[in-house]
C-alpha cells in the first residue's frame, strides 16, 4: 500500500515535471519566434522583461518549482537556466542584429554637403600696431625687461631738457612738437620714459625697461602720421657696453624678423646718446641681395640707438662714472609695414575694417 | 649740403666713385641721402663740326648733314634751318638717353640713314647762357672754340657728381667744403690739400681801417665782427669754374663780388655780406633793432623790425637783419666802386628766431642757425683777399676785427681703457693714436690716456664720450662684437595693470568686436557732446581744426570710423578701443593732465550673416553680452540702473553701468535725435573706465566644489506688467530660493497675444540642490511655489498657464 502510494505520488510528481518541462520548452520556441519578428531594441526589451524579468514566465516556471522533490528539483534547475542562457543569447544575437540593422539605416540615410560653409564663431580682430607692440613687449620681456609707461602729456622737462636738449637747441628742430602751453606738450617720443623711470628706481641696478606708447610729431603725409607709435629701451648697469646693445638688439631683429638676419650699427646723432648708432636689419625680403623694399641695399634702417649720455643719466639719478648705459627706439609703424607689407601707413590710422580683419 | 664732387677733389685725394664715397660717408656718419650725376643724359653726347650741308633728295625740309665728330664722320638728318657749315654742334650718338627722355636710335628718313642727332637746348634742358644767340630757332649752336669730338658734358663741366648731404645738428661744421674734405680725408685715410687760410693760423697783413669802427653793443647776440675793406672793385661775372661750383652746389651765380662771398661760405663755413662801402655813413653799429624801425631788404620788400631783431647799422640808418639778408640801399651794385665784407658770428636763436619771423631762410642764415667757428671770421676774409686777387675783382686795402668772445680751445681726455670698456672692443692704444692722426687731431699720450687738442671747427666734441664716437666711426661699427649684459639676471613680467589690459583686449576681441586705433585728438564740439568741454586740452598748433582738442571721451572716435566704414558699404561693424583720455582741471594747463584709459565700443548692422544660422541685428543685448562675458572674465559684478544721461543715448534702451555702487559708464543705443548727426542707425555703444575695473578685479579664483547630490530643475513663467524689471523679479527669486537654489536663469520673454496688453512673459528655470543631500521633490514642490507666492505678492505676478 505504501508503494503503491509512492507509486501514484511518483506518478503524478512526474507528470507534474513533464508538464513544467513541456511548458518552459513551450515559452522558450515562443520566446525565440517572437525575438526574430521584433524590429526595435524597446520592443525586444519589453520581451525580456516579459519572459526573463521578476514577474516573467520563465520566472513564474521557477516558482511553481517549490512542489518538486529535493531530487528533481536540480533537474528542473538545469533546465530552466539551459533555455535561459539560450534565451539570453539569443536576444544578444538579436540585439545586435537590430544595432547593426539600425547603424545601416543610419548611416544611408544621414548625408550633408560637406561643401557648404561652417557655422563660424565670429571673432574680433587685434589692431596689427597693437599685435606688434604685444610681439615686441614678449620678445623683450624674454629677455629680462620690465614694461615701464609715462604720460603722452609731457612737461618740456621730461621731452626735452632732461634728455640733454636744452631750449634753443638746434636738435629740438627735428621734431615739430604739439603744444599744449609753452611748457607742456604732446610727447614726441618715448625717451622721456628714460628719465622718469630712472628717476623712479635709482639707485637700484639694474634698469632695464622697454616703454611702449603713442608719441606724437606736427606731421601728416603719405610716410608721416601725426600720432604714431614708438617703444623705448633703456639699460643702465655697471659695465653696460655698446657690444650688448648691439646683442640685444641683434636678439631682437633675429625674433622679429627671422633666425638669418643681421644686423649693423652706423653712427648717427641723438642728443641723449653717445656714441649713437642707427640700426639696420638685414632685408628681410631678399636676404640682403637688393631689392625693392632695401632700395638695392640690402638693409633696412629699423631704429635709433646708442650709449645713454652722461648728462641723461645724471639727470635721473645715476652716477655716469659709475655706471653706463645704453637706449634705443623704434617707430613701431615701421615695424608693422615691414612685417605685414603694409603699402600706405595711413592705413593703420583709417580703421577700415577691410584692412583690419586681415589680421 | 650739396657737395660737388669735382670742387672736393680740389681740397682732397679721392680714389672712389661717387657712388662708394657716398657709402663710405654714411658708414662714418655723415649721411648721403642722394647721389646726382649732373652728366645723365649726356653720356653718348659729343661735340660735332658740320662738314656739309645738302638737301634730302625726296624731302624739301630736310637736310642731310655730314658731321665730324673726331674720329669719324658720320651722316646725320635734320630738320633745323638755323645751321651753317663749321658750325659746332651737339650729336647724339646712336645709343644715347638725352635729359629730356629721348632715346637716339639709328633711323631711315626717307630713304636717307641718320646716324644720330643734332641737339636742341631744348632736347638737352639747357638755358640760354649755353650756346651762340642762332641757337635759340633750331640746334644749339657752340663756339667755334669747343673741341670737335669732346664729350659734351665734359665741355658743360657736367661730367661731375654732386653729393647730398643730410646733416645731423651735431655737424654742421660739414656746411663748409674745407671740413667734408677733413672729413673724407679722415675717413679714406688721406692728406687734405685745403686752402691755407683753412687752418687759420694766417693773418691778415693788412693794416687796421682808420675811417670806420665796428661798435658792438650787444655782445651776447655778435661775439665778433669782422670787415674787409676793398677799393678799386670791377664788377662783373665771375668766372666760368666759379660759377659751375656755385651752381652745383645750388647757389646762383651774380656778379664776381657776391659769387666770392658765396663761394667762400660754401668753402670755409663762414657767411659773408658785401656791403658797398659808400653806402656807409659813419660807423657800423650791431644792434638790436628799435620798434617799428624799418628796412628794405635785398628782395625789395619793407620789413618793420622790432627789439627782438639784431640788425647792422650805420650812424643813421639799418644797413642789414644780421645773418639773415642785407639791405637794398648798401647793396652791391654794378657801379659799386669800394665795398666792406662782413665776417660775423650772430648768435644763433637770433638768427633763427629772425629768419623764423621774416620768412626768410638761407644759405647764411641756416649756417648761423646751426652754429660756425667764430674762431675762422678772418681767416675766412683772407680767402676772400686771395680770390679778389685772382679774379682781379677789387683789391684789399684794410681790415677791422672787433671780438667780444671767443670760447677757449678745448681740451678733453680720453682713456683707452674706459673707451674699450664702453664700446666693448679690446682698443690697442696704438689704434687711438691712428684715430686721432687720421683725424689731425693734436694729443698728447700718457700710458693709454689721451689729452687731446679739439679743433675750432669740432663744435660737437666736448666730452669724453663724444671722443669715444670719434674713435668707434673711424675704425668702423663694425669692429664692435656682439655681447650680452653681464650683470644680474632680471624676471620680465607685465605689472597686473599691463596683464590686465591685455586681458581686457583679448576679452573683446574673442567676443567679435574688432580693434581700432584712432587719434587722441578730435573735434572740440563732437568731444564735447560725449565727454566733457571743462575738462578737454585743447592744442596750440593743432594740425588741423578738426583735430583741435585731446579727447575726453572715446565714442566720438568710434563714431567716425563707424560711419566712414558705413559709408564705405562695410555695413555691419562691430568695433572697439582701449585707449587714454586726457582730463585738464584749469585753463591753461600749470601741471600735467589725467590720463585716464577707458574702454569703448560702437556696434551697428547685422552679426555675420549666415546660411544656417540667421543674423541678427547688433542691438543693447549684444554689447550687453560682451559687457557680461567682461565682468566673468574679471569676476566683477555690473549692475545696470536706468541712464542719467537721456539725451546722448535712447532713453528706453540705455543704462549707465555701476561697479559696487560707483558709476564706471554707460551702455545703450544712441539717441535717435543723434541719428542723423553721425550717419549711423540705431548704433549702440559702450564706454567704460579702465581703473575702477582693474582694481575691484577678482585676483584669483576660488573653485567650488561640483555637488555630489542630484539637481531638481522647474521652470516657472509668469506674467507682469512691461514696467518690472526682469532683475528684479530675478533677484526676488534668488532671495525667495535660499541656499537651495543654485542657479535661476531667464530663458524666455514674451508679449503678445494671449498675453494681456502692458503685460509681459518672463520664464525662468530654477535649479535647486543641495550640497549635503539629495533633496526630494516635495520639499521642492513647496520652495518653488512659495517663490511663486513671493512674486505673486510684489509685481502682482500671475503664473502663466
Amino acid at each position: 500500500m505504501f508503494f503503491l502510494c509512492w507509486q501514484l505520488i511518483a506518478i503524478w510528481i512526474l507528470e507534474r515535471v513533464i508538464y513544467l518541462k513541456s511548458e518552459i520548452l513551450r515559452i522558450k520556441e515562443e520566446a525565440l519566434k517572437n525575438l526574430r519578428e521584433l524590429e526595435s531594441p524597446e520592443a525586444l526589451q519589453e520581451l525580456k522583461v516579459k519572459i526573463l524579468g521578476k514577474k516573467g514566465s520563465l520566472t513564474a516556471m521557477l516558482r511553481q518549482m517549490g512542489g518538486l522533490s529535493p531530487e528533481e528539483r536540480p533537474i528542473m534547475g538545469q533546465v530552466v537556466n539551459e533555455v535561459r542562457t539560450r534565451l539570453e543569447q539569443a536576444w544578444e544575437e538579436r540585439s545586435a542584429e537590430l544595432e547593426a540593422m539600425a547603424l545601416q539605416m543610419r548611416l544611408a540615410t544621414e548625408r550633408i554637403d560637406i561643401t557648404l560653409p561652417g557655422t563660424r564663431i565670429s571673432r574680433g580682430h587685434i589692431h596689427p600696431l597693437t599685435q606688434v607692440i604685444e610681439e615686441i613687449e614678449d620678445i623683450f620681456l624674454g629677455m629680462g625687461f620690465q614694461i615701464a609707461e609715462g604720460p603722452e602729456i609731457e612737461s618740456d622737462y621730461y621731452n626735452f631738457e632732461a634728455l640733454n636738449l636744452p631750449k634753443e637747441h638746434p636738435a629740438r628742430e627735428m621734431q615739430d612738437s604739439f603744444y599744449i602751453t609753452e611748457e607742456i606738450l604732446l610727447r614726441t617720443q618715448t625717451s622721456p620714459v628714460q628719465v622718469r623711470t630712472m628717476e623712479k628706481l635709482h639707485p637700484q641696478l639694474p634698469v632695464k625697461i622697454i616703454a611702449p606708447g603713442k608719441v606724437y610729431r606736427n606731421d601728416d603725409d603719405a610716410t608721416h602720421s601725426p600720432m604714431f607709435h614708438q617703444v623705448e629701451g633703456l639699460v643702465v648697469d655697471q659695465g653696460i657696453r655698446m657690444s650688448d646693445l648691439k646683442g640685444i638688439l641683434l636678439n631682437f631683429s633675429r625674433e622679429m624678423f627671422g633666425e638669418s638676419r643681421e644686423i649693423r650699427l652706423r653712427p648717427s646723432f641723438f642728443p641723449f646718446t653717445e656714441p649713437s648708432a642707427e640700426v639696420d636689419v638685414s632685408c628681410m625680403l631678399c636676404g640682403g641681395a637688393g631689392c625693392r623694399l632695401c632700395k638695392g641695399t640690402g638693409w633696412i634702417e629699423i631704429l635709433g640707438s646708442g650709449m645713454v649720455h652722461p648728462k641723461v643719466l645724471e639727470m635721473g639719478g645715476y652716477n655716469p662714472q659709475v655706471v653706463t648705459g645704453f637706449a634705443f627706439g623704434m617707430g613701431v609703424e615701421r615695424i608693422a609695414i615691414l612685417k605685414y607689407g603694409i603699402e600706405d601707413m595711413r592705413l593703420l590710422f583709417d580703421n577700415d575694417l577691410r584692412f583690419l580683419q586681415q589680421f | 649740403m650739396k657737395v660737388s664732387l669735382e670742387w672736393l677733389r680740389e681740397l682732397v685725394d679721392i680714389d672712389q666713385s661717387a657712388v662708394e664715397l657716398a657709402e663710405t660717408l654714411t658708414r662714418g656718419g655723415i649721411e648721403v641721402e642722394d647721389v646726382e650725376d649732373l652728366n645723365k643724359g649726356f653720356e653718348k653726347v659729343v661735340i660735332g663740326e658740320i662738314l656739309s650741308l645738302t638737301k634730302h633728295p625726296d624731302a624739301d625740309r630736310l637736310l642731310v648733314c655730314a658731321v665730324s665728330v673726331g674720329h669719324e664722320e658720320v651722316t646725320i638728318v635734320t630738320g633745323a634751318q638755323n645751321l651753317l657749315t663749321g658750325d659746332r654742334i651737339p650729336v647724339a650718338l646712336i645709343g644715347a638717353n638725352l635729359p629730356n627722355g629721348l632715346s637716339i636710335k639709328k633711323s631711315k628718313l626717307r630713304g636717307v640713314v641718320s646716324l644720330g642727332m643734332l641737339c636742341s637746348r631744348e632736347e638737352l634742358l639747357l638755358d640760354d647762357t649755353v650756346g651762340l644767340d642762332r641757337s635759340s630757332d633750331g640746334i644749339l649752336i657752340l663756339p667755334s672754340t669747343a673741341p670737335i669730338g669732346e664729350s659734351f658734358g665734359h665741355y658743360l663741366g657736367l661730367d661731375n657728381s654732386v653729393l647730398d648731404l643730410e646733416l645731423y645738428p651735431n655737424r654742421p661744421d660739414c656746411l663748409a667744403m674745407v671740413n667734408v674734405a677733413r672729413e673724407v680725408a679722415s675717413l679714406t685715410q688721406k692728406k687734405p690739400h685745403l686752402p691755407k687760410w683753412a687752418d687759420q693760423s694766417q693773418v691778415l697783413s693788412l693794416p687796421v681801417a682808420t675811417d670806420l669802427r665796428i661798435i658792438i653793443e650787444d655782445q651776447d647776440l655778435c661775439w665778433r665782427y669782422a670787415g674787409l675793406m676793398v677799393e678799386d672793385v670791377h664788377i662783373g661775372p665771375s668766372p666760368e669754374w666759379m660759377q659751375r661750383r656755385l651752381k652745383a652746389a645750388g647757389v646762383r651765380p651774380i656778379n664776381n663780388i657776391v659769387d666770392i662771398t658765396n663761394y667762400v661760405m660754401m668753402e670755409m663755413g663762414q657767411p659773408l655780406h658785401a656791403f658797398d662801402r659808400e653806402k656807409i655813413k659813419g660807423n657800423v653799429h650791431v644792434r638790436v633793432a628799435q620798434p617799428e624801425e624799418k628796412i628794405v631788404t635785398l628782395d625789395n620788400v619793407e620789413r618793420t623790425l622790432n627789439p627782438h631783431t639784431l640788425i647792422i647799422a650805420d650812424d643813421t640808418q639799418p644797413l642789414a637783419v644780421a645773418g639773415v639778408m642785407g639791405g637794398l640801399d648798401s647793396e652791391v651794385t654794378e657801379t659799386t666802386k669800394s665795398l666792406m665784407i662782413e665776417s660775423a658770428h650772430f648768435s644763433p636763436v637770433s638768427v633763427r628766431r629772425t629768419s623764423r619771423r621774416l620768412g626768410l631762410r638761407s644759405e647764411a642764415s641756416n649756417r648761423f642757425e646751426k652754429g660756425i667757428d667764430v674762431s675762422g671770421s678772418v681767416a675766412a676774409l683772407g680767402r676772400v683777399c686771395d680770390l679778389l686777387q685772382d679774379l682781379g675783382a677789387g683789391r684789399p686795402v684794410a681790415f677791422v676785427d672787433e671780438v667780444k668772445h671767443i670760447p677757449p680751445r678745448r681740451q678733453v681726455a680720453l682713456s683707452t681703457e674706459r673707451t674699450s670698456t664702453v664700446l666693448g672692443i679690446e682698443l690697442a692704444v696704438s689704434e687711438i693714436h691712428q684715430v686721432l692722426e687720421d683725424l689731425n687731431f693734436e694729443y698728447q699720450e700718457n700710458d693709454g690716456l689721451f689729452r687731446v687738442e679739439i679743433p675750432t671747427y669740432r663744435s660737437d666734441i666736448e666730452i669724453e664720450e663724444d671722443l669715444m664716437e670719434e674713435v668707434a666711426r673711424l675704425i668702423g661699427y663694425d669692429r664692435i662684437p656682439t655681447t650680452l649684459p653681464q650683470g644680474d639676471q632680471t624676471q620680465g613680467r607685465r605689472t597686473p595693470e599691463q596683464e590686465f589690459r591685455r586681458r581686457m583686449r583679448k576679452v573683446l576681441a574673442q567676443s567679435g568686436l574688432d580693434e581700432v586705433l584712432t587719434y587722441t585728438f578730435t573735434r572740440a564740439e563732437a568731444d564735447a557732446q560725449w565727454g566733457s568741454a571743462k575738462h578737454s586740452i585743447p592744442l596750440l598748433n593743432p594740425l588741423r581744426e578738426e583735430l583741435g582738442v585731446m579727447r575726453t571721451s572715446l565714442i566720438p572716435g568710434l563714431l567716425d570710423v563707424a560711419a566712414r566704414n558705413v559709408a564705405r558699404r562695410n555695413t555691419d561693424v562691430s568695433i572697439f578701443e582701449i585707449g587714454n583720455t586726457y582730463w585738464g582741471d584749469e585753463q591753461p594747463l600749470k601741471k600735467l593732465p589725467k590720463e585716464e584709459l577707458r574702454v569703448a565700443a560702437v556696434a551697428v548692422g547685422k552679426s555675420d550673416r549666415h546660411w544656417f544660422n540667421q543674423s541678427s541685428s547688433y542691438d543693447f543685448y549684444y554689447l550687453k553680452g560682451i559687457m557680461e562675458a567682461v565682468a566673468h572674465e574679471f569676476g566683477l559684478k555690473l549692475e545696470y540702473r536706468l541712464a542719467e544721461n537721456q539725451s546722448l543715448l535712447h532713453p528706453g534702451r540705455s543704462a549707465d553701468i555701476y561697479l559696487q555702487n560707483e558709476c564706471v559708464g554707460f551702455l545703450g543705443e544712441i539717441h535717435p535725435s543723434l541719428e542723423k548727426e553721425w550717419g549711423l542707425e540705431r548704433a549702440v555703444l559702450f564706454e567704460l573706465e579702465m581703473e575702477p575695473l582693474f582694481k575691484k578685479t577678482r585676483q584669483t579664483v576660488r573653485a567650488h566644489s561640483i555637488p555630489r547630490f542630484p539637481a531638481i530643475q522647474r521652470d516657472l513663467a509668469v506674467v507682469v506688467g512691461v514696467e518690472t524689471s526682469a532683475e528684479a523679479v530675478m533677484s526676488k527669486i534668488r532671495k525667495l530660493g535660499g541656499n537651495l537654489l543654485q542657479h535661476v536663469e531667464i530663458f524666455d520673454v514674451y508679449t503678445g497675444k494671449p498675453i494681456a496688453e502692458g503685460h509681459k512673459s518672463l520664464a525662468f528655470t530654477l535649479r535647486y540642490q543641495s550640497l549635503e543631500r539629495t533633496l526630494t521633490d516635495e520639499e521642492v514642490s513647496l520652495l518653488n511655489s512659495r517663490i511663486l507666492e513671493g512674486i505673486q505678492q510684489d509685481f502682482g505676478a500671475e503664473r502663466r498657464k
